[in-house]
C-alpha cells in the first residue's frame, strides 16, 4: 500500500495548518484546543490555546510574553524526541530562526511532512542551527524569496556599524530591532566583534534578553537606556524596538544615528522609507539562496509555501522538477520585522 | 571602487549636511590619488561617459537572469540599476574588484561593442553595493544628495585638518571655488595644495568662477538698523543671477551655483568681446521690456539651443556689479567706487545684449517702503539694498546686501515628494509636497497641485522621473534639489502638520531650477507670517 499523500491529512484551514490524524494545528492564528508552536514570535505563538506543544525554550518565551495566555497545558518536547499523537508521530528539530525555534516533522502511514516555520541558515550563536529533515512535503516560508535577497555575512554588517561609531563618536547609534531574536543576535554579534562596552536598551527588550541568558547565552553588560542621561549615551550603542525610534522616546538620545537591522534593508527604498541612516542587512530569515539550498537538501518532491513571495519561489523550483503549492496562509510575517 | 561605493551609500542615507561633509572629508583623508579626485569628480557631476547607457545594463541583466524572476524583482525594487546590482548572479572569477581609476579609464577608452563584456566582468568581481555604484556611475546620476559645493566645503575642512600644524592661512571653500574651474579630474594639484605640499594652483588666465556676494532677506526687525545715507537701491529683477567671465583664457557664463551654463546662451558668449568679470541678472528682454520669468525658463537647462528659441526668447544681461576690469581685481573697492568703474567701463565698451541696472533715487526708508509697495511690474520682485561702503565680499556677509521682496506671501520651498494626479493628469506627477529648512533638515510644510502651466507640468514630470530616489506606491521621493516658489494666502498653526504650520491656498507660482536648494526659505520665515 502506498502512503497517503500528505494533502489528504494536512490541510490549510482559516485557523491555520491542521493535521487531522494528530488533531493538532501548527501555529494557529486563532485559539484552538491543541496547538504545536514552531517559535515564540507573536504571529506564530498566539494566546488562548488549550494545549500547547513546543520546544522547552519556546514555552519559556511564550510564558514570559503571554502569561496565562501561553496555553492551559504546556508540553515541552526535546529535539528529536518522537511523540505519538493520535494516529501520527511527531518530532521537533531546530529551525535556526530564534531561541527555541523548531521545525515540526509529522509522520503518518509512511509519509513525512516537515513544517519548517520561519528559519535561516546563517550561523547564529543564540539558537541551535537548522537541521535538514528529509521529507515528502516540505512546508516553507518565503519572506525573502526573490533573487535580489542575498543576505551578506552578518559580521560585515557589524563592521559597518562599528566603523560608523568611530566616525561619529559624539552621536548615539540606535538600532531598531525586534525584542525576540534580532536583539539578542545583534548583541552576540557585537560581542563577537569585540564590542565590550555596555549596550543600552529600551525597556521592552530586557525581558527576552533575561530568558536568553537563563538559557546559557551570555550577552555581556546590558543597561537600560530609558534612565540614562543623554551625555552617558554619547558614543554608545542603543537597541530599541523600531516603533520607539521614530517616537518621542528617541529624543533622549544624543544626535542619534538611526540604524535598522533587517533583511529588508537590502533594498534602499525600503531603508530610506523609515528614515534609516545606517541600514544593516541582518535577518532572521533564509535568503533566496538559503531557501533554494534547503529545499534541495530536504529532497522533498513537493514544497508548500506559507507566506511571502511564493510566485518567485514556485517558479524557480519548478525548473528543478519540484512541485510548488501556495498555501496563502493569512496572519504571518507581522511581528518579527525579518 | 569599494570605498567609493561605501561613501555613496552613506551619503545617500545621511540627512544632515555636516554629517555628509564629515563622510566626504574622511574619504579624502583615507583614499589615495587619483581615486579621491575621481570620486570628487563623480560627486560634482564632472564625469561623463559617452558610450555607456542604461540600455546596456538592461541587456546585460536579460542575458544573465530568468526574465520572470527579473520582472518580479524589478517590481519589488523599483529601480533598474539597483535591481541589476542586487540580482546579478555572478560568475566564478579570480579577478579582483576594479579600482575607480581603472573603471573611469576603461569607460573612456573602451569602444562601445566591447563595453558589455567589460561591465559584466566588473559586476562578477564585485559585491552588490559596489555593483550599484558602478551602474550609477555608468548611467550618470549618483543621486546621493551631495553637490559640488558640498564637496568643496568638505575639501576645505579636509585641508584644515591637514594643515593644522603649521601657521599657513586656512583655505576656505570660496578659495577652492576660485580655482575649481581651472582644474580637471583627478585634481592632483588641488589635493597637493590642500595638503600643504604645493602652492595654490594658479588659475592664470583661466575663466574661473568667483564666489558671488549674496543678499540677506530683509526682515521687519532689520529695518531700524538701516542707514539710508549709505544705502543704494536697485530693483530686484526677476531673472537668474549670472556671472560673466571673459579672460584671455576664455569666456564663461556661470550660474550663481558655479554651474557653467555657457552652452545654453551662445548669444551672451558672443557679446563678451571684452576682458572683465561681471555680475548681473539674466533676463528675456523683448523690445526693451523684460518678459516674465516663465519665458526665461524656456532657455534654462538646455545643452544646446535652436535658432527659433534664440529668436523667440532673446536674452540679455542687466549688469549690477563688476569684479574685474581686465586683470584688475575690483572686489576690494567699496560699492560706490565699483559702480563708478562699472558705469565707465560700460560707456567705454558698450557691449551688446547688456545694460545697467539703474540706481533708484530715494531719501528716506519711507520712500523705499513706498517704492517697494508700488513696484507692480511682473519682472520686478522687489528691491535690492546695498551698502555703498562695502567691498565685494564672497558669501552672505551680514548687513551688507539686502533683498526686500515685494510680496511677503511667497516662499521658496524644496520639492520633497510627488504623487500622480487623477483624471486627465493621471499619467503625470502633478501633486507636490514641498518643505522648508529647519536646522539642516527639510520639513514638509504643504502640498500644491496647481498654479503651473501645462508646459511646466511636463517639465516637472520629467524632472521628477529623472530625480526619483524612492517610490512608495503612487508617491515618489525626489532628490532634494528643486526649488519651487510657492504662493499662498495665509499661514496658520496646525497640529496636523509635522512643521506645525498649515498654508492657505498654496500654489506653485514659479519653478526655480536655477536656485540652490540650500537657499530655499527656512521654516522660521514662514512662522513669522502667522498672525499672533
Amino acid at each position: 500500500m502506498t502512503a497517503p499523500h500528505p494533502d489528504t491529512w494536512l490541510t490549510p484551514l482559516p485557523a491555520g495548518l491542521y493535521c487531522a490524524p494528530a488533531d493538532v494545528f501548527i501555529d494557529p492564528v486563532r485559539p484552538v484546543p491543541r496547538a504545536v508552536i514552531t517559535h515564540a514570535h507573536s504571529d506564530h505563538a498566539r494566546p488562548g490555546h488549550e494545549a500547547v506543544l513546543a520546544s522547552p525554550a519556546t514555552l519559556a518565551l511564550m510564558r514570559a510574553r503571554l502569561g496565562d495566555g501561553a496555553g492551559r497545558s504546556q508540553q515541552p518536547l526535546a529535539w528529536g524526541e518522537r511523540l505519538t499523537v493520535g494516529d501520527a508521530t511527531l518530532f521537533l528539530q531546530p529551525a535556526g530562526h530564534v531561541l527555541g525555534s523548531a521545525q515540526v516533522a509529522i509522520e503518518y502511514r509512511g509519509a513525512r511532512a516537515v513544517i519548517s516555520g520561519d528559519y535561516k541558515r546563517q550561523p547564529d550563536v543564540t539558537c541551535d542551527p537548522f537541521t535538514p529533515i528529509p521529507c515528502d512535503v516540505f512546508v516553507t516560508e518565503a519572506t525573502f524569496a526573490l533573487p535580489v535577497f542575498r543576505h551578506p555575512p552578518a559580521a560585515g554588517e557589524i563592521a559597518k556599524l562599528l566603523a560608523s561609531v568611530r566616525l561619529f563618536p559624539e552621536r548615539t547609534h540606535v538600532i531598531g530591532c525586534y525584542s525576540l531574536g534580532k536583539t539578542q543576535r545583534l548583541i552576540a554579534l557585537l560581542r563577537q566583534a569585540g564590542w565590550d562596552e555596555p549596550i543600552y536598551m529600551h525597556g521592552a527588550l530586557a525581558p527576552m534578553c533575561a530568558i536568553y541568558e537563563a538559557h546559557g547565552i551570555p550577552l555581556g553588560e546590558l543597561r537600560p537606556a530609558t534612565v540614562a542621561a543623554k551625555k552617558d549615551l554619547v558614543g554608545r550603542i542603543v537597541l530599541a524596538p523600531p516603533s520607539a525610534i521614530a517616537d518621542h522616546w528617541a529624543r533622549r538620545l544624543a544626535e542619534p544615528v538611526v540604524c535598522m537591522a533587517s533583511g529588508w534593508m537590502r533594498v534602499r527604498q525600503r531603508a530610506k522609507q523609515g528614515g534609516v541612516e545606517l541600514p544593516l542587512v541582518i535577518s532572521d530569515h533564509a535568503d533566496w539562496q538559503e531557501l533554494n539550498r534547503t529545499i534541495d537538501e530536504v529532497g522533498a518532491p513537493e514544497v508548500w509555501v506559507t507566506h511571502g513571495s511564493e510566485d518567485a519561489l514556485i517558479h524557480e523550483i519548478a525548473k528543478r522538477g519540484i512541485r510548488g503549492r501556495p498555501l496563502r496562509l493569512i496572519g504571518y510575517g507581522e511581528e518579527d520585522g525579518s | 571602487m569599494i570605498a567609493f561605493a561605501t561613501l555613496l551609500e552613506r551619503l545617500l542615507f545621511t540627512q544632515g549636511r555636516n554629517d555628509k561633509i564629515r563622510l566626504l572629508r574622511q574619504f579624502f583623508e583615507t583614499q589615495p590619488d587619483p581615486d579621491r579626485g575621481l570620486a570628487l569628480a563623480a560627486i560634482a557631476g564632472e564625469l561623463h561617459f559617452a558610450t555607456a547607457k542604461a540600455g546596456l545594463i538592461r541587456d546585460l541583466a536579460a542575458a544573465r537572469t530568468d526574465p520572470t524572476l527579473f520582472a518580479l524583482s524589478y517590481d519589488f525594487v523599483g529601480d533598474l540599476a539597483e535591481t541589476v546590482a542586487l540580482i546579478w548572479p555572478g560568475a566564478a572569477t579570480n579577478a579582483p574588484p576594479p579600482s575607480l581609476p581603472e573603471v573611469v579609464e576603461a569607460l573612456n577608452l573602451t569602444p562601445k561593442p566591447r563595453l558589455p563584456a567589460l561591465v559584466a566582468g566588473w559586476l562578477d568581481a564585485t559585491d552588490a553595493g559596489t555593483r550599484l555604484a558602478l551602474l550609477k556611475l555608468i548611467t550618470g546620476g549618483l543621486r546621493v544628495g551631495a553637490t559640488g559645493r558640498l564637496a568643496r566645503v568638505a575639501l576645505a575642512e579636509f585641508s584644515q585638518g591637514r594643515a593644522a600644524a603649521d601657521a599657513s592661512p586656512r583655505i576656505l571653500p570660496d578659495d577652492i571655488e576660485e580655482v575649481w574651474h581651472s582644474l580637471a579630474p583627478p585634481y592632483l594639484p588641488l589635493f597637493a595644495w590642500l595638503e600643504g605640499h604645493a602652492d595654490r594652483p594658479d588659475p592664470a588666465t583661466a575663466p574661473v568662477f568667483r564666489p558671488p556676494m549674496l543678499a540677506h532677506p530683509l526682515e521687519p526687525e532689520d529695518i531700524p538698523t538701516l542707514t539710508p545715507a549709505i544705502l543704494r537701491a536697485e530693483w530686484k529683477w526677476d531673472g537668474i543671477r549670472v556671472q560673466l567671465v571673459a579672460t584671455p583664457g576664455g569666456r564663461r557664463l556661470y550660474s550663481r551655483g558655479a554651474e557653467d551654463i555657457s552652452a545654453a546662451f551662445p548669444e551672451i558668449l558672443e557679446a563678451m568681446n571684452f576682458e572683465a568679470v561681471l555680475d548681473g541678472e539674466l533676463l528675456v528682454i523683448r523690445g526693451g521690456t523684460v518678459a516674465p520669468f516663465a519665458d526665461l525658463q524656456q532657455r534654462l537647462n538646455r545643452k544646446t539651443v535652436t535658432a527659433k528659441l534664440l529668436a523667440d526668447h532673446p536674452v540679455a544681461v542687466r549688469l549690477y556689479d563688476q569684479l574685474f576690469d581686465g586683470a584688475e581685481d575690483l572686489r576690494p573697492l567699496p560699492f560706490d567706487a565699483r559702480r563708478a568703474r562699472l558705469e565707465a567701463w560700460f560707456a567705454r565698451t558698450s557691449p551688446a545684449r547688456m545694460d545697467l541696472s539703474e540706481l533708484i533715487p530715494f531719501a528716506t526708508l519711507e520712500d523705499l517702503a513706498a517704492l517697494r509697495a508700488t513696484a507692480r511690474e511682473a519682472a520686478i520682485e522687489g528691491l535690492m539694498l546695498k551698502d555703498a561702503t562695502s567691498p565685494y565680499l564672497p558669501g552672505r556677509p551680514k548687513g551688507k546686501w539686502w533683498k526686500w521682496k515685494r510680496d511677503p506671501l511667497t516662499l521658496d520651498a524644496v520639492l520633497l515628494y510627488a504623487q500622480r494626479g487623477h483624471g486627465k493628469r493621471s499619467g503625470s506627477y502633478s501633486d507636490y509636497t514641498f518643505g522648508l529648512w529647519k536646522g539642516d533638515e527639510l520639513v514638509p510644510v504643504g502640498k500644491a497641485y496647481f498654479g503651473f502651466t501645462d508646459a511646466e507640468l511636463a517639465w516637472l514630470d520629467r524632472w521628477i522621473r529623472n530625480h526619483t530616489t524612492a517610490r512608495f506606491g503612487p508617491v515618489r521621493e525626489v532628490e532634494k534639489s528643486l526649488v519651487l516658489e510657492v504662493a499662498f494666502d495665509g499661514a496658520q498653526r496646525s497640529t496636523r502638520h509635522k512643521s506645525g504650520v498649515a498654508l492657505r491656498f498654496p500654489r506653485i507660482s514659479r519653478l526655480r531650477p536655477d536656485k540652490p536648494a540650500a537657499e530655499a526659505d527656512r521654516l522660521e520665515a514662514l512662522e513669522r507670517l502667522i498672525p499672533k
